[in-house]
């Protein structure tokens, strides 16, 4: 057995946790402080909560409505209206999670305090980051704020997205959608090809003469057998994906001109352009200072505590958790554990053994679905797959198969925003 | 007290009866993902079967037949069972079982 340490030893008190009444066995509680209320954070509050309904837990979100990115590419192809995929806060206060609607700015690890946009100040005992990625403008030549609001992104879900959706709506029969592919590690996998999909899903049953050109920065991708085989059958001739090696390599974008420019020079020209830029950490990481020069967080796997500042726990998309992909899956299973991690650790305990696990359904069209999964744990700091788990979704099935995983995407969909926001079908 | 390393409790095959000695903030753990698809303590709110209350016994036998390739009609469950051991497998099935009395 684990010998069990005296409660809140070796633990700096934060003055939020002193300030407030004693809650519990007459102890004062423990204040986590989560910022971030997507995949990741808004998990993590809610399982510390669960875990511990003594400590004190505040989420620090700067939207009071968070739109997903999963299920964004069925809103472009028409099968979803944005309001289904918009989830709010309250079921988190109901669990008695404080929700502060706020940007956090600047994090002071050794105070253990964090700076909010409004100017206040909360002190934590632990401070767990789910911030998510953010843009590096500027690094493809071209594509800063300004032209992303001519040639969106759409990658952070929200307005951009919405501005895709209506520049799709208002292309003409016969144009050319273009999709560029960032360098680098970017959020979801799969996700670009899903998009090519559910676009092609649109203009297949209003543009029919419409054409799709994928340029890319990789030689192969996510799925990539499944998608090429259900494009073939659904949307044939419509979808042109180009390779890295065949001057997929966007290196400069024009988005007045809507134009993409390549290695070798050959300018394409789009009706409507969708430039998927290179990403890095969420700006907060960096504030905090626990980002490595690649951009991204180095985290102790076993428990997602960075690597570099004990007592902040970094989750999602910002870290670098590969073989895990950066996926909502992935960052709601890293949110547990680091829930349970933090409860354990403020009782002086040892955390529990980490376990993961990631699926990512995509949609190809309506009633054909395709997955791929992972099941992962901790070896010391490093987090492994398990060998022999998951995989994708076989090549040689009927349409039953498909159609069972398109309406499997739709049960996870509504599961895991259960989990997260508590949002009721 | 046992701490099992995922893959080792995969490598060893381990026996049932080792099920209840996985500690329970591990159980709970590794009971996390399956919310993501069967919903909050397996009560799912959508198309994926909810597993709450699900007896132990068949619970545990579906889930090693997923492992074993043995059900024809199943999707994801094979690929994701392949993460876990057989020990692993039965306590899974018994949180679950539990979780819905
Ligand atoms: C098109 C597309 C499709 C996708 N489909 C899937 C899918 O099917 N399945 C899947 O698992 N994943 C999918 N993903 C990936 C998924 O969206 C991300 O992996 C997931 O959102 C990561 O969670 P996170 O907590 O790291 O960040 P997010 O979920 O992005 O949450 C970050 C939150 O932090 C807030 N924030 C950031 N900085 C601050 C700050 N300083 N102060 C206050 N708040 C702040 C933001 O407002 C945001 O709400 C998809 C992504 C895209 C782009
Ligand atoms: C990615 C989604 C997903 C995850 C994660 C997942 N399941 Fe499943 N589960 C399914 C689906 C879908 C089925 C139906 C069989 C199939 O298609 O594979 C199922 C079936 C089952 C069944 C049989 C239910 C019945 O009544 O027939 C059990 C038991 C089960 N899962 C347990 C678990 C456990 C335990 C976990 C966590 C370790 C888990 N599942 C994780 C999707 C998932």
């Amino acid at each position: 057995m684990i010998a069990r340490r005296s409660v809140l030893k070796g633990i700096g008190v934060g003055m939020g946790a002193l300030a407030l009444p004693s809650l519990a066995r007459g102890q004062a509680a423990a204040h986590v402080v989560v910022v971030g209320g997507g995949f990741g954070g808004a998990t993590a509050a809610r399982y510390l909560r669960r875990g511990n309904p003594d400590l004190r837990v505040t989420l620090v979100e700067a939207d009071e409505r968070f739109v997903t990115c999963p299920f964004s590419n069925l809103y472009l192809g028409g099968l979803r209206d944005l309001d289904s995929i918009t989830h709010g806060y309250d079921d988190l206060r109901a669990a008695g999670v404080e929700v502060v609607h706020a940007r956090a700015e600047g994090v002071d690890a050794a105070a253990r305090t964090v700076t909010l946009s409004d100017g206040s100040q909360l002190a934590w005992d632990r401070l767990v980051l789910s911030p998510g990625i953010d843009i590096r403008w500027g690094a493809l030549a071209g594509y800063d704020e300004a032209a992303a609001a001519l040639a969106p992104h759409a990658w952070k879900a929200g307005p951009q997205t919405q501005l895709l959706h209506d520049q799709l709506r208002a292309m003409e029969d016969g144009g050319t959608f273009v999709m560029v592919l960032p360098e680098g590690p970017f959020r979801c996998p799969p996700g670009p090809y899903e998009r090519a999909s559910m676009v092609a899903h649109y203009f297949t049953t209003e543009k029919p003469r419409s054409k799709i050109l994928i340029l890319d920065s990789q030689e192969r991708f996510s799925k990539q057998p499944l998608f090429q085989q259900g494009w073939e059958a659904l949307y044939p001739g419509m979808i042109e994906w180009v390779s890295q090696s065949d001057d997929g390599l966007v290196v400069e974008v024009d988005a007045a001109a809507r134009e993409a420019v390549t290695g070798f020079g050959e300018r394409h020209k789009a009706d409507v352009l969708n430039v998927i830029p290179p990403q890095k950490a969420g700006a907060i990481a960096e504030a905090a200072g626990v980002t490595d020069e690649t951009g991204w967080v180095p985290v102790r796997g076993d428990r997602f505590e960075s690597a570099l500042v004990p007592g902040i726990y970094v989750l999602g998309d910002a870290t670098i958790a590969n073989p895990m992909p950066k996926s909502g899956f992935s960052a709601n299973t890293q949110g547990k554990v680091a829930a349970a991690a933090i409860i354990a650790e403020l009782a002086g305990r040892e955390p529990p053994t980490a376990s993961f696990a990631n699926t990512c359904y995509s949609l190809i069209g309506p009633g054909y679905g395709i997955s791929v999964a992972g099941v992962y744990a901790a070896d010391g700091g490093t987090v492994i797959e398990i060998e022999g788990s998951g995989g994708v979704s076989p090549l040689e099935v009927g349409p039953e198969f498909r159609r069972a995983e398109a309406e499997y995407g739709a049960g996870w969909y509504a599961s895991i925003c259960a989990d997260i926001w508590g949002t009721r079908a | 007290m046992i701490r099992l390393a995922v893959p080792l409790a995969l490598a060893a095959g381990l026996a049932p009866a080792q099920a209840q000695e996985i500690d329970p903030a591990d159980l709970a753990v590794m009971a996390g993902p399956c919310a993501n698809c069967h919903g909050p303590d397996g009560r799912s709110p959508g198309a994926i079967p909810s597993i709450a209350g699900l007896p132990e016994g068949e619970a545990a036998a579906k889930m090693l037949a997923f492992r074993a390739d043995e059900d024809p009609k199943a999707t994801i469950m094979p690929r994701l069972m392949k993460g876990y051991g057989e020990a692993e497998i039965r306590a899974l099935a018994r949180w679950f079982a539990e979780v819905g009395q």
